[in-house]
């Protein structure tokens, strides 16, 4: 059913039709009104016998979903920025125990200087840890991506934890109207979880155990392995999910005009607005298009390579930096089709700490690397001169 | 030949006494059954459980698991009797020329 309702809900109301068994969160802006309203269906006896915990941050709210997972239970979280950060310690332990935890990122800038708004540097810091990560472009990818989620992070070929990264305001606060699911079609598509492993009072076990080194690597290899798996699982379910919801939301990366020589690559919800920029460069009779990228980890290497085969140009739009370098998707971008492309990549980092993207804004970055203005290499858009000064 | 890893490192109990750590340590401690009064303050201190005062026949004194004893010292400050001496493993007398 068709309502107009905010990212948050979109979100709780799938996470709701998922049916957690442990729900753990500790607020931070802006994802607060998510864990919001799981709480007021929790309070409403809409979670059935699901347990809703208050952490006191989100190193335990993580730390107890690790305990939760463990112990057999399908859990979920949502974070953020410094929160996010806060909970990596038990996020790199959760992928190394091979915990199908289910969170989502609302993407936000990181301190300093303190920022509330939207960016993607949070989730990067993550991108070592061994979870999946797919960023989405609208509420109802979001809502779609959570019973997604679960089905690729519990089936016994990956089992890592599942970052569903969704921009911070840009969607969770946005209304849109959203194609609700209902509870039937969930549980057709969705399972109950059967744990590979978990542990329980007759019969207790201790997860990620000390490896020294004839036996740690061995396990790290394992998690990679996994990843790789994850690539044909996520696949198979986003097929499955576009023949049960009616929604195909493509695979791991979306190529509009495939046949173009200069492509812009995005992730996340300036995708959309690219869309409409792109769309009206080609009606002038610019060779230009799109690329979306829905799976950044594992990262879409044979896609890329395939869509990229013969472009001229690739305009990489980053929504973070890794400083003393260039922005990661610029980065992994250029490794995947080194060797398979001669395209010159153009990276931009661009709306750090919620900067503003307006539409002439991407339209002149496109423009001017279409008509030869620019060189290939990294650069910041959309931000003033500046002078630091000592105050 | 393919090794067997449990997944996420997964670990039944007890796997713990197949790591035989009694090598780790410079010192053992060696109780003397004469001072010995098996009143079983080492027993209480140990912090690996590697002390027990334990009945052999007619005697009762304290006998050290050195499978697993990393010879911290403890049982030997804390005797009341003086019974538990530390001496230095024979690998680690050097000669200094």
């Amino acid at each position: 059913m068709k309502q107009v309702v905010r990212g948050f809900y979109s979100v709780a109301y799938a996470v709701k039709l998922c049916k957690p068994n442990v729900i753990c969160a500790y607020p931070i802006t802006p994802q607060t009104e998510i864990v919001e309203n799981l709480a007021a269906m929790y309070a409403n006896g809409e979670l059935g016998d699901a347990e809703y915990i208050t952490a006191e941050s989100e190193f335990g709210a993580a730390s107890m979903l690790v305990g939760a997972s463990a112990a057999g239970a399908r859990v979920f979280t949502a974070t953020c920025s410094q929160g996010l950060i806060l909970m990596s310690e038990v996020l790199f332990n959760a992928a190394g125990m091979r915990l199908p935890i289910v969170l989502v990122n609302t993407n936000r800038a990181l301190s300093a200087p303190l920022s509330i708004w939207n960016d993607h540097q949070d989730s990067m810091a993550m991108r070592d840890a061994g979870i999946m990560q797919v960023y989405v472009e609208n509420n109802q990818e979001a809502h779609d991506m959570i019973p997604q989620a679960y089905k690729v992070a519990e089936n016994r070929k990956v089992l890592l934890p599942f970052m569903i990264c969704m921009d911070g305001y840009k969607l969770t606060h946005a209304y849109e109207p959203v194609d609700l699911l209902d509870q039937e079609t969930v549980d057709s598509f969705l399972p109950p979880y059967e744990p590979a492993a978990y542990m329980t009072t007759r019969k207790p076990l201790a997860f990620g155990c000390y490896a020294p080194p004839h036996i740690y690597m061995e396990f790290r290899v394992a998690m990679q392995q996994a990843m790789e798996r994850a690539r044909d699982v996520m696949l198979e379910v986003y097929k499955e999910w576009a023949e049960v919801s009616g929604r195909d939301w493509g695979g791991h990366i979306v190529v509009d005009y495939p046949d173009s020589k200069i492509f812009v690559v995005a992730m996340g919800s300036v995708v959309g607005l690219l869309r409409k920029v792109v769309e009206e460069l080609r009606n002038e009779g610019l060779s230009v298009g799109l690329i979306k990228i829905r799976t950044f980890r594992p990262f879409p290497i044979d896609e890329l390579r395939k869509a990229l085969k013969d472009a001229e140009r690739v305009v990489a739009l980053d929504r973070s930096v890794s400083f003393g370098y260039e922005g990661p998707v610029s980065i992994e971008l250029k490794s995947a089709i080194y060797g398979h492309s001669s395209a010159e990549v153009y990276s931009y980092t661009v709306g750090l700490g919620g900067r503003d993207m307006p539409k002439d804004f991407l339209e002149g970055i496109i423009r001017d690397v279409v008509e030869g203005k620019e060189k290939p290499g990294f650069a910041f858009k959309g931000h003033h001169d500046f002078e630091e000064v000592v105050p | 030949m393919k090794i067997k890893i449990n997944l996420g490192a997964i670990s039944e109990p007890m796997q713990s006494e197949k790591l035989k750590t009694g090598d780790w340590g410079t010192h053992y401690p060696v109780v003397d059954k004469e001072k010995c009064t098996a009143c079983k303050t080492c027993e209480q201190y140990c912090p690996d459980l590697c002390i027990e005062v334990e009945e052999f026949g007619e005697e009762k004194y304290a006998a050290v698991d050195y499978n697993y004893c990393k010879g911290c010292g403890i049982c030997s400050s804390v005797c009341p009797f003086e019974a538990i001496k530390m001496e230095l493993k024979d690998i680690f007398k050097f000669e200094v020329c």
